[in-house]
């Protein structure tokens, strides 16, 4: 595996900072407005976004955690279930502007899995997408963002994985690509 | 470890630590499902699951019931009463035929102890013990396990007691196994006539004396007499029994520490368990019954993921 760092912690820094004003842009004070990060780690995005966001609004930012396992379209497509992580929406969604937040956008298919678990918390008066990274040109569903952080070419034997501090150790967004002789 | 290490549920003894715990973990999920404002997810669309009762019950196949529902599988029903059993036919074509119209999980109770076993390697499909006699209830002690970990924080270290009927009880067997393999120590509480002979080689404690068992314990499970399994007399009268097994306020309050109270259901109120002490601040009875569906919401979708498409 060659890897390539296609973000380092500066970029993702500033990267981050603009989606915060982005959204900012669009949605104001955040009075009608709430972020839900998708499980596993979408969470982290949005931990760094409410901080962000917070210090700029000088207010809080309601946010949640969605765990989509029991709404994915490959249940018994897999070898082993996929184990649920947790999910925290303390808050009613009802005629909230929601903003779904993930890390990567590849397939579309979480995202779809996703609106799906949403919606079951209420019906919010509009649902927008947040991505880190966008692997374009590799949708399996008609499914865009709103909000992008970087857009990336990508081969399907590739893989972006997004790194942050609390996990990995450093926060950065690395491209592993598969060697040509492999 | 995400993977169940049975293809059937037919008995918590077949179960490892890990396997529990990952039902344990599937149904902290479950559980906030059912408490959204739709308690329903979509995995199990293309499942049909049959409920085939040749027992009474309500409050397990209800469970069971909603468990499937909030899953999205298809079910059917069926029980022994209104069947071709009545007519005849044997448990492997009943049970064949219903499966011959495209069913893909059974969940059984039978009077009989290891019938469950036995359907799990005749017939095609995944089968779940709801009670086999005498025998295990395996979904119950999972319940009952997942409400003392939700009380308790973890059930490794705990002290359990189960009274009662100990000789006819599954879900005393069950619960023994479940709860030793968690790390629980458990005792059994009971009359002589109601505590099998050979219990102890189970590595369980016994006493026949409640208030001495009640002291030792941080949970006690306090289990109904069961009547209609009861051949012979094993004691002289109910009145009896309660005065010397029943649960009381007087007793609870006795005690020098505060401890949990649960009940498999049905209740006898007044015999086992006292009217003020099933609806005390101590009684978990309803969290049992509410976790009831989480944790079989999870062993369903756990064993789900085995069938082949």
């Amino acid at each position: 595996m060659e890897k390539q760092v296609i973000l380092n912690p500066t970029h993702l820094d500033l990267t981050l900072k603009r989606l915060s004003h982005e959204l900012i842009e669009s949605h104001n004070d955040f009075s009608d407005t709430v972020l839900v990060g998708l499980q596993p780690r979408g969470i982290h995005v949005v931990t760094r976004l409410k901080s962000y966001l917070e210090s700029i609004l000088g207010k809080e930012v309601q946010c949640g955690n969605l765990d989509i396992t029991f709404y994915r379209d490959d249940f018994r497509r897999r070898e082993k279930p996929m184990i649920p992580s947790i999910t925290n929406i303390d808050f009613s969604i009802e005629n909230k502007r929601v903003i779904l937040v993930d890390d990567v956008l590849y397939t579309g298919r979480t995202i779809r899995s996703g609106l799906d678990a949403l919606l079951t918390f209420g019906r919010p008066s509009k649902v927008e997408l947040l991505v880190l990274i966008d692997r374009r040109y590799s949708r399996d569903l008609p499914i865009q963002a709103d909000y992008i952080g970087k857009t990336v070419d990508t081969l399907i034997s590739e893989r972006v994985s997004v790194e942050w501090k609390e996990t990995e150790g450093e926060d950065k967004v690395v491209l592993f690509t598969k060697e040509s002789n492999e | 470890m995400n993977n169940l290490s049975v293809d059937h549920l037919t008995g918590i003894k077949d179960l490892t630590r890990q396997d529990i715990e990952l039902i344990f973990k599937t149904a902290d999920s479950f559980k906030e499902v059912i408490n959204r404002p739709i308690k329903k997810v979509p995995s199990l669309r293309d499942i049909t699951i049959a409920n085939i009762f040749f027992e009474n019950s309500t409050r397990t196949r209800l469970s069971f019931e909603l468990a499937e529902k909030r899953l999205s599988a298809d079910t059917v029903n069926f029980s022994a009463a209104s069947s071709s059993v009545k007519k005849g036919e044997t448990l492997i074509d009943t049970v064949n035929n219903i499966l011959a119209m495209k069913v893909d999980m059974v969940v059984m109770r039978h009077p009989n102890p290891g019938a469950a076993l036995f359907l799990s390697k005749k017939v095609k499909a995944r089968v779940i013990n709801a009670g086999d006699g005498t025998h295990e209830h395996p979904t119950q002690a999972l319940l009952d396990a997942f409400s003392i970990r939700e009380r308790l924080g973890s059930v490794e270290g705990k002290k359990v007691v189960i009274v009662g009927d100990i000789l006819h009880s599954r879900v005393a067997l069950s619960n023994i196994y479940c709860l030793q393999k968690l790390g629980a120590e458990v005792m059994v509480c009971g009359p002589t006539t109601l505590i099998p002979k050979y219990i102890g080689d189970l590595g369980v404690k016994v006493s026949h004396n409640l208030r001495e068992a009640l002291e030792w314990c941080d949970v006690a499970n306090m289990l109904r007499i069961q009547l209609e399994r009861q051949d012979i007399k094993y004691f002289p009268s109910l009145r009896e029994y309660t005065m010397l097994f029943g649960l009381n306020k007087e007793i609870l309050d006795g005690l020098s520490k505060e401890i949990i109270v649960m009940h498999p259901g049905p209740i006898n109120r007044g015999v086992e368990i006292s009217s003020d002490v099933a609806d005390s601040k101590q009684s978990i009875i309803l969290d049992q019954v509410e976790n009831g569906v989480a944790v079989r919401m999870a062993v369903i979708y756990l064993l789900a993921s085995k069938i082949e498409r």
